[in-house]
């Protein structure tokens, strides 16, 4: 009964959707009110029927109903609750129902808390929105059905992958698809705007809260990934350039251009077109990245060649939404007249180059994930690209981009002054100079570029404290004006600096864990003691434990640091039967920032075991980073000008209010 | 400035980060990818000792052996050609007799590949890619198999 109910209740979604895709188009022609107003009823009801549909899904896996073939495949009866839940998602057809779980949520969103739009404008972007929802519905009605029924019902499932069953799996990729789909909003606006032909700074004052939202979970969803990635893995690492990876990566770059870029057409005017590209581009590249991830052309160019009906149909919507939008774009975007003039060096001119340098830095990703698939699809010759690739492109762009931040907040709109700001920045280019021979002294001239990169993430940490400090008048003022002028200051201010000192946290975090990691590779026997660093570890031997549908043996560890017991750490290996697979449980202790990690290898007959044993000093600043720059996201998503809206565009449109 | 002197300037600093980023690509492109080999490629195409490559096929059942400090020394075949490798470390928990793996690494001159790498395949299902084609191209490719492979494209 239930997956029927889902099913038919998806089959409904589609056909408000389809509703949804003309009737607004139609009635801003033909100034039909009604036909307008429907399009608010219709995203509202799309994303409840979603919502009843991945319901009856949900209920489907945790009442482990094994005559559901996905259910089947992807379940336990005796896995835990929590597992049978986010199973729903760690399969592909389950995963696709999020995605457009999440797309109609925003689709009502924009329904409910647009109020402020103009009619038409609100009406074409529910169309557009409602066009890539029908493309993804019959998607996963054609091609992946998550409510198929087996003619037989099996009396147990095979159980979801064991790499899966952790507690990332909840939280990773309800934050990722979050950002992902999040930006199909800005998406839909830039549509919406050139099928109007109109678009004005409140077009980017409309835009911009969405977009932010969007990037805040991409950045929390890619820091959770990593996270995960990190402690699941078993061998310390954190990010392995691996293209799923980088298909997250991709539009967070893009849409942190579009971000920035949003923030000159808002202020200034300026930098339409490009912004329009911009999100049109962004949202591109999350379903390049969902194309990526869901077709399987990852996994094999030749599978995807001999089983291509779920690729080839993502692969038709990539082409049908990337290649119409650029489409409309090249015929329509002339007709966008140019904004305002601003000098090269200027606010402006700093976030055209923060745009130039991310968006090169996309490409450089773009091109090191595409380049060996389309190798192996013209010549056959198969070539990996790994992060020696991306450390040579990536990163060069990556320091140019850090280089110049401190400068960009500090920059007057217009026309900057450049001598004025680096006096200002003398400070901080100061400390970080400091920073570099401090780090190169310390370490004996070991590597050249920590010491460097070090001293950069400080000078863009004293930087954002810098802009705070000046706008603020710190250190020049009474305390009692900074104080007034504290208040006084728009929390996207607040929140630029902090976003910008969460960024560097994390590279510090990167260049910290990557250079002075340590690493120690040991076949233990029960007493035995290694050291590495300024830590101890003493073995006291294997034991076995049964886990609800795995048994695993553990080992256990006293870690010591100076001649002081300071706890006890547990690795383990546990083993799930139904699938014949093995997972390993690496155990994490943090000290201060950064963390000893230890994970098992294959026992010995003798009870010795083999072992990876890692301090990673200030590993958890790459993610505390993240953190922060979600915080910063988050300030300025609850800055006043964006919560009360934008004030009404100076053309009055002709149809009355939607409410 | 006038507006179009802007717009020169503009563009001339686009073409400028493009252009260092098309170098920075191809040079990256030419020295830091990993051709990837099947065993009989690498005996066939001669491949010089020193090159750094990746190498796949399955485990030969009976080959691996455990020396002191973790070393580990097995065969890589594709069915056709077997190539001797020595890896030192912890391998993957996947790694077992008669599966897939993809060792990447250097030849030595006197023909056994020192890998730095070891992967194996991630669960029952999945089997590495390079695998699979280098399994096909021997004729050591079952169809029960493909199928497997097939789902594992979720």
């Amino acid at each position: 009964m239930m997956p029927e109910l889902g099913h038919y209740a998806l089959v409904l979604a589609l056909a408000l959707g389809l509703v949804q895709s003309i009737a607004p188009v139609v009635g801003a022609r033909t100034h039909d009110a009604a036909l307008i107003r429907l399009a608010n009823s219709t995203a509202i009801m799309q994303f409840a029927f979603v919502a009843v549909s991945f319901a009856a899904l949900v209920i489907c896996y945790v009442t482990s109903d094994f005559s559901v073939a996905t259910v089947f495949e992807n379940s336990h009866s005796r896995m835990p609750l929590i597992y049978k839940f986010t199973s729903v998602w760690g399969n592909h057809e389950g995963s696709m129902l999020l995605w457009v779980l999440i797309l109609s949520l925003f689709g009502a969103m924009v329904a409910s808390f647009g109020g402020n739009l103009p009619a038409t404008l609100k009406a074409h972007v529910l169309a557009v929105q409602s066009w890539i929802a029908c493309a993804f519905y019959l998607f996963i009605l054609l091609t992946s059905n998550p409510f198929l029924r087996l003619p037989q019902t099996p009396a147990e499932g095979r159980d979801l992958n064991p790499i899966l069953q952790d507690i990332g799996l909840a939280i990773h990729p309800p934050l990722l698809y979050l950002g992902y789909v999040g930006f199909s909003i800005a998406f839909s606006f830039a549509i919406a705007a050139l099928i109007e032909g109109r678009i004005d700074a409140a077009w980017a004052r409309w835009v911009r809260p969405w977009t932010l939202m969007a990037w805040i979970f991409l950045t929390l969803g890619i820091a959770m990934g990593s996270y995960w990635a990190y402690y699941t893995l078993g061998w310390g690492g954190f990010w392995f350039w691996d293209p799923v990876e980088n298909a997250s990566l991709m539009p967070w770059l893009a849409g942190t251009a579009l971000l920035h870029s949003a923030v000159v057409m808002e202020k200034r005017n300026a930098l339409r077109v490009w912004t329009i590209l911009l999100a049109i581009l962004t949202f591109s590249l999350s379903l390049i990245g969902t194309f990526l991830v869901r077709s399987g052309v990852l996994t094999s160019v030749h599978a995807f060649a001999t089983d291509p009906t779920r690729g080839v149909f993502i692969l038709a919507i990539l082409v049908m939404f990337i290649g119409g939008s650029l489409a409309l774009f090249a015929s329509r975007a002339s007709a966008l007249k140019q904004g305002g003039l601003f000098a090269p060096i200027s606010r402006e001119g700093a976030l055209v180059f923060n745009n130039l340098f991310l968006t090169t830095a996309c490409l450089t990703v773009f091109v090191g994930t595409l380049y060996p698939l389309a190798l192996e699809a013209i010549t056959g010759e198969k070539i990996s690209v790994g992060a020696p690739f991306f450390n040579l492109t990536f990163g060069p762009l990556f320091v140019a981009l850090m280089l110049a931040m401190p400068f960009g907040p500090l920059l007057a709109w217009k026309r900057g002054d450049l001598l004025g700001v680096a006096q200002r920045l003398v400070a901080a280019s100061g400390i970080g100079a400091l920073v570099v021979a401090v780090v190169f002294a310390v370490e004996g001239g070991q590597s050249v570029l920590a010491p460097f990169g070090v001293g950069l993430a400080a000078f863009v940490m004293v930087g954002a404290l810098v802009d705070l400090t000046e706008r603020t008048g710190l250190f020049r003022l009474p305390l009692t004006t900074v104080r007034a002028r504290a208040s006084g200051l728009p929390r996207s201010a607040w929140g630029t600096a902090i976003a910008h000192f969460g960024i560097a946290l994390s590279m510090l975090g990167i260049i910290s864990a990557a250079t002075w990691g340590t690493e120690l590779i040991a076949v233990v026997k029960p007493g035995q003691t290694v050291s590495l660093s300024d830590y101890e570890l003493a073995f006291d031997g294997l034991i076995q434990r049964p886990g609800p549908n795995y048994s695993e043996v553990v080992a256990k560890f006293k870690v010591r640091s100076g001649g002081r017991t300071i706890g006890a750490v547990e690795p383990s290996k546990r083993s799930f039967s139904a699938r014949d697979m093995s997972t390993n449980e690496a155990a994490l202790m943090t000290r201060g920032a950064g963390q000893l990690y230890l994970s098992l290898g294959d026992a010995g007959n003798d009870g010795s075991v083999a072992i990876r044993f890692y301090y990673k000093p200030m590993v958890m600043l790459i993610w505390l980073g993240a953190v922060v720059m979600m915080l910063g996201g988050a300030l300025s998503l609850s800055d006043r000008r964006l919560r009360i809206g934008a004030p009404k565009p100076a053309a009055k449109s002709a149809l009355a209010p939607a409410e | 400035m006038t507006r179009k002197q802007r717009r020169l300037v503009l563009i001339g600093a686009s073409l400028g980060v493009l252009a260092v980023a098309a170098a920075l690509v191809l040079s990256a492109l030419r020295d830091s990818i990993v051709f990837f080999n099947s065993p009989t490629d690498v005996v066939e195409k001669h491949q010089l000792p020193g090159t750094r490559l990746r190498i796949g096929g399955l485990v030969k059942p009976g080959s691996v052996q455990r020396g002191d400090n973790l070393l580990v020394r097995f065969a890589v075949t594709d069915g056709k050609t077997d190539i001797p490798v020595r890896y030192q470390g912890i391998v993957p928990d996947l790694f077992r007799e008669g599966q897939g793996v993809v060792a990447e690494g250097k030849i030595e001159p006197g023909g056994t590949f020192a890998a730095d790498t070891v992967l194996a395949k991630h669960d029952e299902r999945y089997m590495p890619r390079e695998v699979v084609d280098a399994l096909k191209q021997s004729g050591h490719w079952q169809e029960g198999e493909a199928k497997a492979s097939g789902s594992a494209v979720r």
